[in-house]
């Protein structure tokens, strides 16, 4: 078996060719950054339920401490990123593109970086059982740290060994953004540890590392560890640079041919899809037993001194890294969570960086021009062209813009990945994707209203046939107290009558008995 | 003639039997209409309608007897959505009817007397306390009606508008001119 396969299988409909302007951020290794004075750790840092606080103001905690346990089975746990003092549980800006403030646990760093007790590694992970380890995964708060941030252990959950490929997602097709390529360059041994454990808990036959040629180092740094290691039937997969190779459908169909259903998950056909930096996260749990509690970030863009990749500890200010990186040149005009495609841009410096966070970019005019005032749609076709999930998108436009969400939802308004492409090569310079992320959410909202009204209505009307119940139950009551009342008075009448009856004919014998004593004694006198 | 009279007369003598029959046969318990429109309604049961809830007031709209711009809780959406359902035009909101926005009854704990009259009022049992016991409301079950309100001796309940958080954020409707999203000087 070959450690590299460059041949992909299948290609996607549409994508688009743009700069990558990757070199800017990869011109030294990924630093460390020393511990900032303040942490902010948001509870909701991943796709289900917050997690719940488990610590109180004022309480002094150690590096990898539980802070915030997980609240439901789809709900990630959050841990303490260094040791310090809980100085506050509020709200604080987060990075979200609506710009909101969320709960978050605010610590006082100490400076002392003091280890709190970790579970004990799992070295030998070949002979522990799958729910150990999917456990240590779940209890370490690993979520995919490409973006998604979905909890990482329910994809490890059983399947009847349904699954036969592993994918590792290393395509990092987003322009600027280098944080998976670095960590390729720097710790694939590691990385190829977590595919091993990942491969041995879902049972899958093979494994495919997906990555874009335009990352030859990593490329070469991954088939290297890969054939060290021997390991058995797996791939270095060298996919066309071509924005959005990296989306999980569109990498599932460039290796191997087969497409993602409608409405479902990679699991359907058997595939399970990592980024590679969980994978990573998911070594570093297992095998030295460590929560996520850091991640590598890039800080890119014309804006910043020196473009870098930094390890990050979860909670850092966006601001405290940027003077990591040599603090912000003249040009800065945009702070960006994300890459210049997917991501938003952010209010103030003052945002943490969060488990999805993999890239800040500070954009000057030339990386993000000011978006141009849009014009009318003139039906040119182009967004069909380049979208990677074949959509209509103009459709969806007309749709979520009259507000039509049924029809929307016809058009498969749910398969829009929001990869932007569409927004990107739209001459009339419409912010398409704006579109549809509203009518998304639109639909959510309404969907939750008629969830709750629906509610309301179930509770209504046990109320009501409760009241009427109880109406009838006391009327019912009411009606057999009258009954024995009334059987009482008739009966009591009569049995008077009776009595007073007996009275009177008793009376009337003695008196003719004495009337007839009298008689006889008149008579024995005569 | 005859036979003419006896044709007409046998066909429809068999097509009412076979009327009569499917009546029968096909009978709809309940009213249909009356459940879908209840069904679109938000189910508040919060009587600003002018019918004691949501199934009366959607019983007179089936029945024809009232109009369907007077739900507030539901607003423009809900007029918007009885209008496709019964065919008729879209109006706007009565105007003895005024929009608030969503919220949810706190009562202050503090200066609750426990005289249970609040709890026979909530239409949907969000409010869980006892005689001369402090109440207090279940928020994920209450509806905002605001029908606790009137009964309240010591007027201790206030309507708490639904906070604007990351769980129920809406992404705005995107408009030509564009926010504008540089950063601040200040702010770098």
């Amino acid at each position: 078996m070959s450690a590299t396969a460059p041949l992909t299988l299948g290609h996607f409909h549409g994508g688009i060719h743009m700069p990558d302007h990757k070199a800017e951020s990869t011109t030294q290794p990924v630093a460390a950054v020393k511990i900032p004075p303040q942490l902010i750790l948001p509870l909701q840092q991943h796709i289900g339920a917050p997690a719940k606080a488990v610590v109180s103001a004022g309480e002094h905690v150690l590096k990898g401490q539980l802070i915030a346990a997980a609240s439901g089975r789809v709900s990630a746990p959050i841990h303490a990123p260094t040791s310090g003092v809980i100085s506050a549980i509020e709200d604080h800006l987060v990075p979200h593109s609506s710009g909101l403030s969320a709960r978050c646990i605010i610590i006082d760093t100490d400076g002392r970086d003091e280890w709190a007790e970790l579970p004990p590694p799992i070295d030998d992970f070949t002979s522990a059982d799958n729910a150990v380890l999917i456990e240590r995964i779940r209890e370490s708060g690993i979520v995919g740290l490409g973006g998604a941030t979905f909890p990482s252990s329910i994809k490890m959950e059983a399947r009847n060994n349904s699954i036969d490929t592993l994918i590792i997602n290393a395509a990092e097709c987003e322009p600027y953004i280098t944080c998976d390529d670095m960590l390729m360059r720097e710790q694939a041994d590691q990385i190829v540890s977590g595919i091993r454990i990942i491969q041995h808990i879902l049972g899958a036959k093979r494994c495919l590392i997906g990555i874009e040629d335009n990352k030859p180092e990593a490329i070469k740094s991954m088939s290297a560890a890969v054939a060290a290691a021997s390991l058995q039937h797996t791939d270095v997969v060298t996919v066309p640079t071509l924005y959005p190779s990296g989306g999980e459908r569109q990498l599932t169909l460039l290796l191997t041919g087969k497409e993602v259903p409608s409405h479902g998950i990679p699991a359907n056909i058997g595939i399970v899809c990592q980024n590679v930096g969980t994978v990573y996260a998911i070594a570093d749990a297992v095998l030295k037993g460590r929560p996520l509690i850091s991640r590598i970030v890039t800080i890119t863009g014309e804006g910043v001194a020196q473009p870098q990749n930094v390890y990050s500890l979860i909670g850092t200010s966006a601001g405290e890294l940027v003077s990591q990186a040599g603090g912000y040149t003249g040009k800065a005009n945009q702070l960006i969570c994300g890459g210049p495609m997917m991501g938003y841009s952010m209010p103030t410096d003052e945002v943490p960086v969060t488990k999805g966070v993999n890239c800040l970019l500070v954009a000057s005019e030339q990386d993000c021009p000011p978006p141009e005032p849009a014009t009318a749609c003139i039906r040119c076709g182009k967004c069909a062209e380049a979208c990677p999930a074949q959509l209509l998108p103009q459709q969806l436009y007309w749709h979520s813009r009259s507000r039509n969400f049924d029809k929307a939802q016809d058009y498969h308004l749910f398969d829009c990945i929001e990869c932007g492409c569409c927004s990107h090569v739209c001459p009339s310079h419409i912010q398409l994707v704006h579109y549809y992320r509203f009518a998304k959410t639109q639909i959510w909202s309404k969907e939750k209203e008629k969830i709750k009204a629906d509610h309301a209505r179930q509770r209504h009307e046990a109320r009501v046939a409760r009241l009427e119940r109880i109406a009838a139950e006391r009327k019912a009551r009411m009606r057999k107290k009258k009954a024995v009342l009334k059987s009482k008075k008739g009966g009591g009448d009569s049995a008077k009558k009776a009595v007073i009856a007996a009275a009177v004919k008793r009376a009337a014998a003695k008196k003719s008995a004495a009337m007839a004593a009298t008689d006889s004694n008149q008579s024995a006198t005569e | 003639m005859i036979i003419a009279i006896v044709t007409i007369a046998a066909l429809a003598t068999l097509f009412g039997l076979l009327l009569g029959y499917a009546a029968m046969r096909f009978h709809v318990e309940g009213d249909p209409i009356a459940d879908q429109i209840d069904k679109l309604l938000p189910q508040t049961q919060c009587g600003q309608c002018g019918h004691p809830g949501c199934r009366p007031y959607a019983n007179a709209i089936a029945n024809g007897e009232d109009d369907i711009n007077r739900c507030a809780p539901g607003g423009e959406a809900t007029i918007i959505a009885l209008a496709d359902l019964l065919g008729r035009d879209p109006v706007p909101m009565d105007e003895g009817i005024d929009e608030k926005a969503p919220s949810v009854a706190l009562i202050i704990e503090k200066e609750c007397i426990g005289c249970t009259l609040c709890i026979q009022a909530c239409p949907v049992d969000a409010i869980l306390g006892a005689a001369k016991q402090m109440h207090t409301v279940i928020e994920r079950e209450c509806t905002g009606c605001e029908l606790c309100l009137p009964p309240c001796p010591v007027e201790c309940i206030v309507m708490i508008p639904i906070e604007e958080g990351i769980g129920n954020w809406i992404w705005p409707y995107p408009d030509n001119d564009h926010r504008d999203l540089s950063l601040s000087r200040e702010a770098l």
